[in-house]
């Protein structure tokens, strides 16, 4: 969080947290349930899946951690790293999905 | 405290009194278990220095193998035997030692030679200064990173000693041969790595954290010098590169310990028969994972011994460093793109055409400014008036050779080329042309460069040629000739240098005498080895005589240099300034038209 | 000497020391688990069609410790926002909840540990599979020249798998699980007691069974250290280094700040661990 809380009564930011935390229960609960429905495709399963945690880590990153507040140096290096993360894992999924399959008996 | 924090060989030399106000902590405190960055560089210093003559040690021996194939090793050879016992029975190297000195060269040479020695040793010993910092930001983290290091060190020395050797499968550990083979080593090798890998991770927060925090005021990031630029850079490569191997190493060691098949495939056959494991792993998984670091590695290699090489040539020729911000840009560009070009080491496993050839050229991509960095070295010298003492010779001689083992990696970047040189002598002399002529020089131009700065006293100019002329030579006559061998065909891996590849009547056809030219050339090379090992004797002669017996200096900047840390005492306190720090000028401020001297420091405010 | 920064923020970064170091370390740990979830995904989808098993693990109790964990995020940062409002009382309460959870989540691992530890597959010489939780070990175990006898017999409370079934399934469906679904028909559980002298093979469903338990095993162990780790720092913060509080309360926000964050980075790994282990 940046130096500026002054601005802010700390019961405001309570609250914040509780609804996050609100939140990421619905959220769990959520994927679960779909879970124990059973789409026609695993690739909707995965994707809801998916989808659900992405928005939960980012409730948990955004407000939990106060990205959603935080000085430009810590975007700067998150930035940074998302790029490099994404590289190492699209790439080398890529490399993967083109090296031709073994045969196996 | 009040000791003048040196080396705890340095003799009592004037102790500086800065501040009465802290207690003494102590022989301990000061010199072992240290907090102060510039004692923790020097025992990283020290200690990797020690580790890459052990490197270098192993190396001697192999060579031996390669150019007497099974003859016992002189003097050597008996010791090796009564320590190591069968492996080396005979005093002679065996196949298996072999392997496990040459995994164990690369490791030490890598994870525990330069990349200390250049990121740690000097970075430690010069970030905080260069930035007006009294510190590192995380003191304590520090002396955790320093110890971490030297556990790990000596985790993969143990190693040796273990029934069955140290690892054998390479440096790079490619599953499964790594895992498959039965002897511990290889375990070894991985919690030896994790404590490397954790090491490098506390430094490179540090030094990060410090370049970002502690920046005295008027220390813009254009102001920088270049060498912490580059140490900023390194940071990065190791904070963001170093994890993957070690989740890649936590990996193998359930691979290795818990019966897991993370890199094993199914149907993987071991000693004649099918393995006794659950398959479905993917032994392309480690090579990725492993290049993923590996490859940012050359750049962690490179990039300090670059950024000293700047500041030795700046130093020496009087004159501002040519193109100080495409410098900079090169180098956070080298960075970047340094962490998509990693699987060129790969094109041989089968990857397809499409990502062969975007690997392809963001590999050519990244040579773009590594030629720029090299270039404004080189435009640099123009027009100087060039000191050529011992620290510049090393600085000169790196331009050229990382010039060669810099060219000669483009046709291994090509994928095409590459299916005829990959594994063969040419990739071994062209990474040795960037690391060993490359960067140990660099890093043998720092040593002689900022020795009077932490011992206060220079090395000798006389004994510090020789040692130059001796590396320069033997250096070229080692590696020059492994470019041909590899041409040829030699693959890296042959424990007796070929031997067994000599057809019986080498004369008899064209194939026959070229396989003899190239495997006659081992002896000459071998021959070389061990006078490059001989012309380091001056250097170590050298360094430890001069902090007896070198000439002092007599101020505080006996360079004439510009960069801060020429602007504290010498030996630098406990706290590094005396006085508050201001930065006004840039890093290379020499032979400023109007100034009263040709140089400018950079916390000096005016020109007078 | 002082290093500065170290409490308050530095001007033209707007950050003191440690949360710049805190968010460079998590970084790379951002990198760390990123390089096990590639994995992950690539021997998914590198394995052989049918072959990555579904539905091995409790789906309820790892729900459960999901709610744990996002529970304990919640009080770190009421606890930090406390001690913000000066209530250092408040903090203490609030804090304990979370290391509470701690030591719940990491009670509730050892138990799905313990489970999946005592869960047989054992292979008999005429192709049956007995696959279910080890009741008891009969006899043996005694040591003769330095290896340990195996037992007599087994006993396992579990289900029956004819031999066509498995040598059906040999190939590509190795899993009991799937072969169930695949079948169709319910199979009873009950108790069978297994001479040792008809077993093929027998092994638990640790780590070395297939490889989604070994990355299960791999990627849940390495959080489950991140949790004891951050439990310890945030129980040594919480007690022992409360004492300054007194001394320097600002400094002392600042550690419960800067544990918190590597706390939340842990839940925020499990909030991904959980679907791509437990649900997909």
């Amino acid at each position: 969080m940046s130096d500026n809380k002054a601005h802010h009564g700390h019961g405001d930011h309570s609250k914040t947290y509780w609804l996050v935390f609100f939140a990421l229960i619905i959220g769990t609960i959520v994927t679960v349930g779909a879970y124990f429905i059973h789409f026609d495709t695993i690739f909707l399963t995965i994707a809801l899946a998916l989808a659900i945690a992405s928005v939960k880590a980012s409730l948990v990153a955004g407000w939990f951690m106060h990205l959603a507040s935080e000085q430009r140096m810590i975007y700067t290096i998150l930035g940074f790293t998302a790029f490099f993360f994404l590289g190492m894992m699209l790439l080398t999924i890529w490399a993967m999905q083109d090296t031709p399959k073994p045969i196996f008996p | 405290m009040s000791q003048s924090t040196k080396t705890a060989h340095a003799p009592a030399h004037g102790a500086h009194h800065s501040g009465g106000d802290h207690h003494d902590p102590g022989f301990w405190r000061t010199y072992v278990f240290s907090t102060d960055h510039k004692v923790i560089g020097i025992q990283y210093g020290v200690s990797s220095l020690i580790f890459l003559f052990m490197g270098f040690l192993l190396m001697l021996a192999m060579r031996w193998q390669i150019a007497w194939p099974n003859q016992p090793i002189p003097v050597v050879g008996p010791l090796l035997e009564a320590v190591l016992g069968q492996p080396a029975s005979g005093g002679v190297l065996g196949a298996d030692l072999y392997n496990s000195f040459g995994a164990m060269h690369g490791t030490i040479m890598v994870f525990l030679g330069v990349v200390p020695l250049g990121f740690a040793a000097f970075g430690n010993y010069l970030v905080p200064l260069q930035i007006g910092a009294p510190d590192m930001t995380f003191p304590r983290i520090n002396m955790a990173s320093f110890w971490s290091f030297l556990v790990g060190g000596l985790i993969m020395m143990v190693s040796f000693f273990i029934p069955g050797g140290a690892a054998q499968g390479g440096w790079t550990s490619y599953s499964p041969l790594a895992t498959s083979i039965p002897t511990d080593g290889q375990t070894y090798w991985i919690i030896g790595m994790v404590f490397l890998i954790t090491s490098s991770l506390l430094g490179s927060v540090n030094f990060i954290a410090t370049v970002i925090q502690l920046r005295a005021p008027g220390m813009g990031w254009m102001r920088m010098p270049f060498f912490t630029w580059a140490q900023f850079v390194t940071a990065f490569i190791l904070l963001l590169a170093f994890p993957p191997l070690e989740a890649a190493a936590v990996l193998q060691l359930m691979d290795k310990v818990a019966g897991t098949s993370f890199y094993l495939p199914t149907g993987l056959i071991t000693g004649g028969k099918l393995a006794d494991i659950s398959g479905g792993g993917s032994p392309l998984l480690w090579q990725h994972l492993f290049w993923f670091l590996a490859h940012p590695e050359v750049y962690v290699l490179i990039l300090p011994a670059m950024g000293i090489v700047g500041e030795v040539i700046a130093n020496n020729s009087r004159k501002p460093i040519f193109g100080y911000r495409s410098l900079v840009y090169s180098v956070l560009a080298v960075g970047f793109i340094s962490f998509i070009v990693w699987a060129h080491h790969m094109y041989l496993t089968g990857m397809g055409t499409k990502i062969s050839t975007f690997f392809q050229t963001t590999t050519m991509i990244i040579s773009v400014p590594s030629v720029i960095i090299l270039t404004c070295l080189f435009l640099s010298l123009w027009g100087g008036s060039i000191r050529f003492n011992s620290a510049m010779l090393f600085s000169l001689a790196f331009l050229p050779m990382f010039g060669i083992g810099g060219l000669t990696g483009l046709p291994l970047g090509f994928n095409f080329s590459d299916i005829h040189l990959h594994d063969s002598y040419y990739v071994i002399a062209h990474f040795h042309y960037v690391v060993a002529p490359g960067s140990i020089f660099a890093l043998f131009a720092g040593v002689y460069y900022w020795y009077p700065k932490a011992t206060g006293r220079k090395m000798n100019e006389l004994l510090g040629k020789i040692h130059f002329a001796g590396s320069f030579v033997f250096m070229n006559l080692i590696f020059f000739p492994m470019f041909a061998q590899g041409i040829a065909g030699m693959s890296r891996r042959m424990s007796d240098g070929g031997a067994s590849y000599m057809v019986s009547d080498a004369t008899a056809d064209v194939v026959g005498r070229l396989a003899k030219s190239v495997i006659d050339a081992n002896v000459g090379i071998s021959v070389a080895a061990f006078l490059l090992g001989v012309s380091q004797i001056p250097f170590i002669i050298n360094f430890f005589m001069s902090m007896f017996r070198g000439e002092k200096v007599t101020s505080d900047n006996p360079w004439d240099a510009t960069t801060l840390e020429w602007q504290t005492p010498t030996p630098p306190p406990h706290g590094n300034f005396t006085e508050s720090i201001k930065v006004y000028r840039g890093p290379y401020e020499y032979s400023v038209p109007g100034a009263a001297r040709d140089f400018l420091p950079q916390n000096q405010p005016s020109r007078a | 000497m002082d290093i500065p920064y170290t409490v308050m923020p530095r001007r033209d970064t707007g950050l003191y020391n440690a949360k710049l170091g805190i968010w460079l370390f998590l970084a790379s740990e951002v990198m760390l688990f990123g390089a096990l979830f590639s994995s992950y995904i690539l021997l998914r989808v590198g394995s052989y069609p049918g072959v990555w098993p579904h539905g091995l693990l409790n789906v309820p109790v790892g729900t459960v410790n999901t709610l744990v964990l996002i529970c304990s995020s919640v009080t770190v940062v009421l606890g930090w926002a406390a001690l913000k409002a000066n209530q250092f009382a408040k903090y203490r309460k609030i804090q304990a909840i979370t290391l509470a959870c701690a030591g719940m989540f990491c009670c509730i691992k050892s138990y799905e540990y313990y489970d999946k530890f005592t869960h047989y597959e054992v292979i008999l010489k005429d192709g049956r599979v007995i696959d279910g939780h080890l009741v008891e070990k009969v006899g043996g175990g005694q040591l003769v020249d330095g290896r340990r006898q195996p037992p007599e017999a087994i006993v396992i409370h579990g289900v029956e798998f004819p031999a066509d079934a498995k040598a059906a399934g040999m190939a590509k469906v190795p899993l009991i699980h799937n072969l169930e679904k695949a079948s169709g028909h319910h199979l009873e559980h009950k108790e069978f007691r297994i001479p040792w002298s008809d077993t093929k093979k027998v092994q638990n469903y640790g780590p070395w069974h297939n490889t989604y338990l070994a990355i299960y095993f791999t990627m849940t162990g390495l959080h489950a250290l991140h949790v004891i780790g951050g439990a310890l720092v945030i129980g040594w913060i919480w007690g022992p280094g409360a004492a300054m509080w007194k001394s320097d309360p600002e400094r002392y926000t600042n550690r419960v700040e800067v544990s918190g964050l590597f706390w939340h980075f842990v839940d925020l790994v499990w909030i991904f661990l959980f679907p791509i282990l437990y649900l997909l």
